[in-house]
């Protein structure tokens, strides 16, 4: 910076950025907060933001009644699942896509994008006669396949142009001193891609576990995970904010820890490298 | 350059990948297609292996004709509209503002990106009660508070209240697609505009505005594809009621609820036509992404 930003006006916008900041992150602050009230205080009025009795009953109570845990295990493995098996099918296609392009990659990778587009709900009904067909319904192998095929244009996308800034030299280099082909994919561009297998790999699992149209629509109980889960809550009886909160920061406090972690890859992965 | 050996390893290692695809993307299409030519009840019987009966364009004509299609059609302009203007003024004000220098950046950045990582139907079911609860939600509070009478926002202002939660949503996205695109802004150009003694309204909109025209497009572009299938967030709060009935709702409807497969899967060709529309513009900004 040439020009030194005067005091008072970084005062200001310290001002107005917290409270912007604060006033967006207010909901999840309130509902954390509320979490660990009783159900009474929770709906105390006014509401309280202090001085109320700190409790972890809610925690114990969602865990005890709806099986918690059972939801939470059912997200990390169709999310995990799709994920892996998401790279496991587009690291070698993004590898040829980036280094050994053809006249049609470009089209490829476009029509590849072009199937996220279409809408789920268009074929909702056809998917269900597929997944009763093959036994797949409410089961986590079905979510895993789906979720898998409907982020893996992301996935190949996101390693693609990850994969691109690998210098093409390096790999030149490596042929000419008589590297194999299984050498240079083994020793010298899976070191230099794991960066961004990561980076895919965390924020697909982020998109996965927060997909909301196929798990709440193929799911019944048995492999419901946690978006299911939680939409249970839309018809509550009697006095429920408190646990309602304890369930929901359950819910996203994994995935808020993970989302911090890919702030910058969620715009490359998001914009399908065309914002950088 | 690559050998003979290389591109043809490289076509088998794309294979899976395209053939997944494919299938992914042909199979379920096709069966939509066929079943909106179709008349299709399960409940009354028809299935598959009965053979379904041949309507013709029937069920296109029956989707546009029934009183619920204009209705959801507005309803899901009114909140892809309303969404996108907000988080896109918002977005370029927020990401302006993060870009500033001030104490506490990378705190204040996560709290605001932090709300693209709740979960739809967390989001929803939050605000629902929360939030918007006509007796114990802290808008009503905070209307008590003023003096005011607390609104039952989900039925008295249905489409609000919906944009406002999407908003809240996609407000994070924009923003650091924003801000990431304006740290990339020449900064020697906006010192020498200010050293000319440009206004601060002139340099945002000569310099800061057209240098952010490609974000705000894509922002506008991907956002509209997500926005096109909200569907947890509408399911969980007003399931549909009070003007709320966005068409990708009232697909949903008429496969789940009416289970009408035929008549479900023309509003489902219809859509995919919709968004296609869309795409077709994305694609080509990616596209030429992809020639430099």
């Amino acid at each position: 910076m040439a020009r030194a930003v005067t005091t008072r006006r970084k005062i200001a916008t310290t001002v107005l950025a917290w409270a912007i900041g604060l006033l967006i992150f207010f909901p999840i602050f309130w509902t954390i907060l509320t979490s660990f009230k009783t159900e009474a205080q929770a709906i105390n009025n006014p509401p309280l933001f202090w001085g109320f009795d700190f409790t972890l009953e809610n925690y114990a109570v969602v865990q005890e009644r709806s099986d918690y845990m059972r939801f939470l295990w059912n997200s990390v493995i169709i999310a995990g699942g799709s994920t892996i098996l998401g790279i496991l099918v587009a690291v070698p296609a993004a590898w040829s896509m980036a280094f050994v392009p053809s006249r049609r990659t470009k089209d490829i990778l476009l029509w590849m994008l072009s199937t996220k587009m279409l809408p789920a709900v268009g074929v909702l009904y056809p998917i269900s006669l597929i997944f009763v067909e093959f036994n797949l319904l409410d089961t986590r192998g079905g979510l895993i396949l789906v979720l898998m095929l409907i982020n893996l244009p992301i996935i190949v996308w996101m390693l693609y142009t990850y994969f691109r800034e690998i210098p093409a030299e390096i790999l030149e280099a490596a042929r000419m001193d008589g590297a194999t082909l299984k050498a240079e994919i083994l020793y010298v561009l899976t070191p230099m891609a794991i960066p961004g297998i990561a980076s895919t790999l965390l924020l697909n699992f982020i998109l996965a576990w927060n997909e909301a149209f196929w798990t709440l629509n193929l799911t019944a109980a048995s492999a419901a995970p946690l978006t299911a889960f939680i939409a249970s809550y839309s018809s509550p009886e009697g006095l429920f904010f408190a646990k309602l909160s304890a369930a929901s920061t359950m819910a996203i406090a994994p995935i808020l820890i993970l989302g911090w972690f890919s702030q910058k890859q969620l715009v490359r992965g998001l914009t399908f490298g065309a914002v950088k | 350059m690559a050998t003979q050996h290389a591109r043809s390893a490289a076509r088998v290692m794309m294979a899976p990948a395209v053939i997944l695809l494919l299938g992914w993307m042909l199979v379920p299409l096709t069966m939509t297609l066929w079943f909106s030519f179709t008349r299709y009840l399960p409940m009354r019987g028809d299935s598959i292996e009965r053979g379904l009966d041949w309507v013709g364009f029937e069920n296109y004509v029956r989707f546009i004709g029934s009183s619920s299609f204009w209705p959801s059609v507005q309803a899901t302009l009114l909140i892809v509209g309303g969404v996108l203007v907000i988080t896109v003024i918002l977005g370029v004000l927020l990401a302006i503002l993060l870009d500033q220098p001030f104490w506490g950046q990378g705190i204040v950045r996560i709290l605001v990106i932090a709300p693209f990582f709740v979960m739809p139907t967390v989001s929803a079911l939050v605000w629902k009660n929360m939030m918007m609860d006509p007796v114990n939600g802290m808008l009503a509070h905070l209307w008590r508070f003023l003096g005011m009478t607390p609104v039952s926002w989900l039925s008295d202002a249905s489409v609000q209240s919906i944009i406002l939660i999407v908003s809240w949503q996609w407000l994070p996205f924009a923003t650091l697609i924003l801000l990431t695109a304006i740290q990339s802004l020449d900064r020697e150009q906006l010192e020498a505009a200010e050293m000319d003694g440009a206004p601060v309204m002139a340099r945002f909109w000569h310099i800061v505005l057209p240098h952010l025209g490609r974000a705000i497009t894509i922002v506008v572009l991907i956002q509209t594809i997500f926005l096109l299938s909200i569907f947890a967030e509408i399911f969980v709060t007003t399931g549909g009621s009070f003007g709320t009935r966005t068409l990708t709702y009232l697909i949903f409807q008429r496969v789940v609820d009416s289970q009408n497969i035929g008549l479900g899967s023309a509003g489902g060709v219809y859509a995919i036509i919709l968004a296609n529309i869309v795409a077709i513009f994305l694609m080509r900004i990616v596209g030429k992404n992809l020639d430099r």
